[in-house]
């Protein structure tokens, strides 16, 4: 059986930067599109690295900002200042 | 010069543990009387660890800000007269069905919520359940707002609430609700924040809301992504306190499976009124029910279920019987509705050519061997002799309230049948696990308000349609019945300057 966390983030302007975060920090990451949704599905661990998504928009980045456009998630969440992570838990 | 700014754990620290506070007068047990009667058993609440480590400062900031979003855009809807760019006016009726299935039951959980803030002892829960509890009341307000736009064009809308709690097919919502709110704090959490938003939750909004972004309804996208963005946090939630309650004591395990059990297959039936929103209510389809059921359960459900296998948790029980039931589940349900479309406050119709190949392509085991042909059947009936509503009132499930139409298992062609004698009395199900369900708790379910007994002893208005339709507030022949003869489709023809030739293309190419 599959042990993939996944990520739903609306697709709009604000969480284009966090997918492409996403994709550079998370190698085995499979982004799919469905309307209005993007979701994201990862092996085991799947993490948005608040360094990699400032670089990428050039501001300041808090990761609990992810609330906004976030949509569904699975996994179990480990969060802090630097970064948000969704982590299968064996 | 400024002090140091708090990290996120401090600052998770500070504005929830420390700003709760022992009691001296009053014991703790009188204070939460409910804390302990359900069994389970908790000796260091401190133990709680919210993941998102939100406090009340960024709280009120992310959700004004996901409130903005919305409102511009439902402003934007209204000023546009954006209704008139939805697919087909049959999607309308799955909204209809939202409003008066769903929406009720948001604020049904706002109260949840509250109650459960209310009686547990630990800091952490009790801001969680606060913010959830918020969470809900603004899913509520934010779906009757951005859905009374569709109340000023089209019919069945107008008194929700009140249809909420007395017409048949809600009743398997409501009573739904009733039976997580009935209960004590960790089972009504197991139930909601567990077995139904974390394990079940993304069957509702993701394919209610892609169907809404295919069929080109910008408005319920939007309110519902903005509610799906709290429902990440409630699922985390619901995660925790089942973890939490299986780390404190091996205890609780027996007690957490049985509401697992429970909770899995009363939230599986409820959603069987979803699968049949996604197979035949939405003119431009997104998956079929047995993809989003493979993708959302088997696939992600089975990876959760793993994660809690060294807690001695196992797979809720009757899972099986879903798969077994994915290829049938929406045909079943949908016959229902047309059976008993006379009484319902949505329309109803039967799918034309494109659907029934997109439904044979989606379901080549089973639509064409069982369900193709009565839909031609009562196709041919409509056209020769008009169209067919069933006038025997259906037995009900004791447990879901669901009409006895699903199948058993192993055979598709036997509608499945199971009762159980309590005090004299025998009661029906549709299923071993809503079986199961009355037998772990009969003085609970002998107790159901059951829609078709209600109206047979009288207490819905009278005994023909018509008065019972009037006890539900429904106009007969405006807001129930065929959707084809409906003034919903009149309008929307003259509206959109339509031919039914045009229609009839239209509707088509959303099918391709």
């Amino acid at each position: 059986m599959s042990n993939n966390v996944f990520l739903a983030l609306q697709n709009n302007e604000e969480a284009r930067p966090l997918i492409e975060a996403i994709e550079q920090d998370n190698a085995e990451a499979t982004v799919q599109h469905f309307p209005a949704m993007v979701k994201i599905d990862c092996p085991g661990r799947l993490v948005v690295k608040r360094e990699t998504v400032e670089a990428l928009i050039g501001r300041d980045w808090d990761p609990q900002e992810i609330h906004v456009n976030l949509i569904s998630l699975s996994g179990n969440v480990e969060e802090d200042d630097d970064s948000f992570a969704l982590v299968r838990d064996r | 010069m400024s002090a140091k700014r708090m990290n996120l754990r401090e600052k998770y620290q500070r504005m929830t543990r420390d700003l709760a506070w022992k009691p001296s007068y009053q014991s703790e047990d009188d204070i939460f009387p409910q804390a302990k009667y359900e069994g389970i058993i908790i000796h260091d609440w401190d133990k709680w660890e919210d993941p998102f480590r939100l406090t009340v400062d960024a709280y009120w900031k992310y959700q004004a800000e996901k409130e903005r979003k919305l409102y511009a855009i439902i402003e934007a809807f209204a000023q546009n007269n954006a209704q008139l760019n939805v697919t087909d006016a049959r999607y309308i009726n799955a909204l209809k069905l939202f409003l008066t299935g769903v929406t009720p039951l948001e604020y049904a959980a706002h109260r949840g919520f509250a109650m459960s803030g209310r009686n547990f002892p630990g800091a952490g829960p009790q801001v969680s359940s606060q913010f959830q509890s918020i969470d809900e009341l603004r899913h509520a307000q934010t779906q009757i707002h951005t859905i009374s736009h569709y109340n000023k064009y089209f019919n069945g809308f107008h008194d929700w609430r009140h249809m909420h709690d007395r017409v048949w097919y809600l009743s398997v919502p409501k009573s739904f609700f009733d039976d997580a709110m009935s209960a004590g704090p960790f089972e009504f959490v197991t139930a909601i924040s567990f077995s139904f938003e974390y394990v079940l939750t993304n069957l509702l909004f993701m394919p209610f809301m892609s169907g809404a972004a295919y069929n080109d309804d910008m408005a319920t996208v939007t309110f519902g992504f903005s509610a799906q963005s709290d429902e990440s946090r409630h699922m985390t939630l619901g995660l925790e306190v089942i973890k939490f309650m299986l780390e404190q004591d091996e205890r609780n395990v027996p007690i957490v499976q049985k509401w697992i059990d429970k909770w899995f297959w009363r939230g599986y039936r409820l959603l069987a009124l979803v699968s049949m929103m996604m197979d035949y209510m939405l003119p431009k389809r997104v998956m079929s029910w047995q993809e989003a059921w493979e993708m959302y359960f088997e696939e992600n459900g089975g990876a959760l279920f793993e994660d809690l296998a060294r807690y001695g948790i196992r797979m809720p029980k009757y899972w099986e019987v879903s798969v077994k039931e994915k290829n049938r589940l929406s045909h079943e349900v949908w016959s229902v509705f047309y059976n008993y479309g006379h009484a319902a406050a949505i329309h109803t119709w039967m799918p034309d050519e494109n659907e029934m190949a997109w439904l044979s392509e989606k379901y080549p085991e089973t639509f064409d061997k069982y369900y193709r042909p009565r839909f031609d059947h009562w196709h041919k009936h409509q056209k020769k002799n008009g169209r067919w509503y069933n006038n025997t009132l259906p037995m009900l499930c004791q447990t879901c309230q669901i009409p006895m139409a699903f199948t058993e298992p192993d055979d598709p062609t036997q509608i499945c049948y199971r009762s159980s004698d309590y005090e004299g009395m025998q009661y029906h199900f549709c299923s071993d696990g809503c079986k199961d369900i009355f037998d772990d708790e009969p003085e609970k379910f002998v107790q159901a308000w059951l829609p078709v007994h209600q109206i047979y002893q009288g207490n819905c208005g009278g005994a023909s349609v018509p008065e019972v339709l009037e006890w539900y507030h429904l106009k007969h022949g405006q807001d129930n019945l065929e959707y084809l003869d409906s003034q919903d489709r009149a309008n929307w023809l003259r509206w959109k300057g339509l031919t039914e030739k045009a229609e009839a293309v239209l509707q088509k190419a959303a099918n391709e």
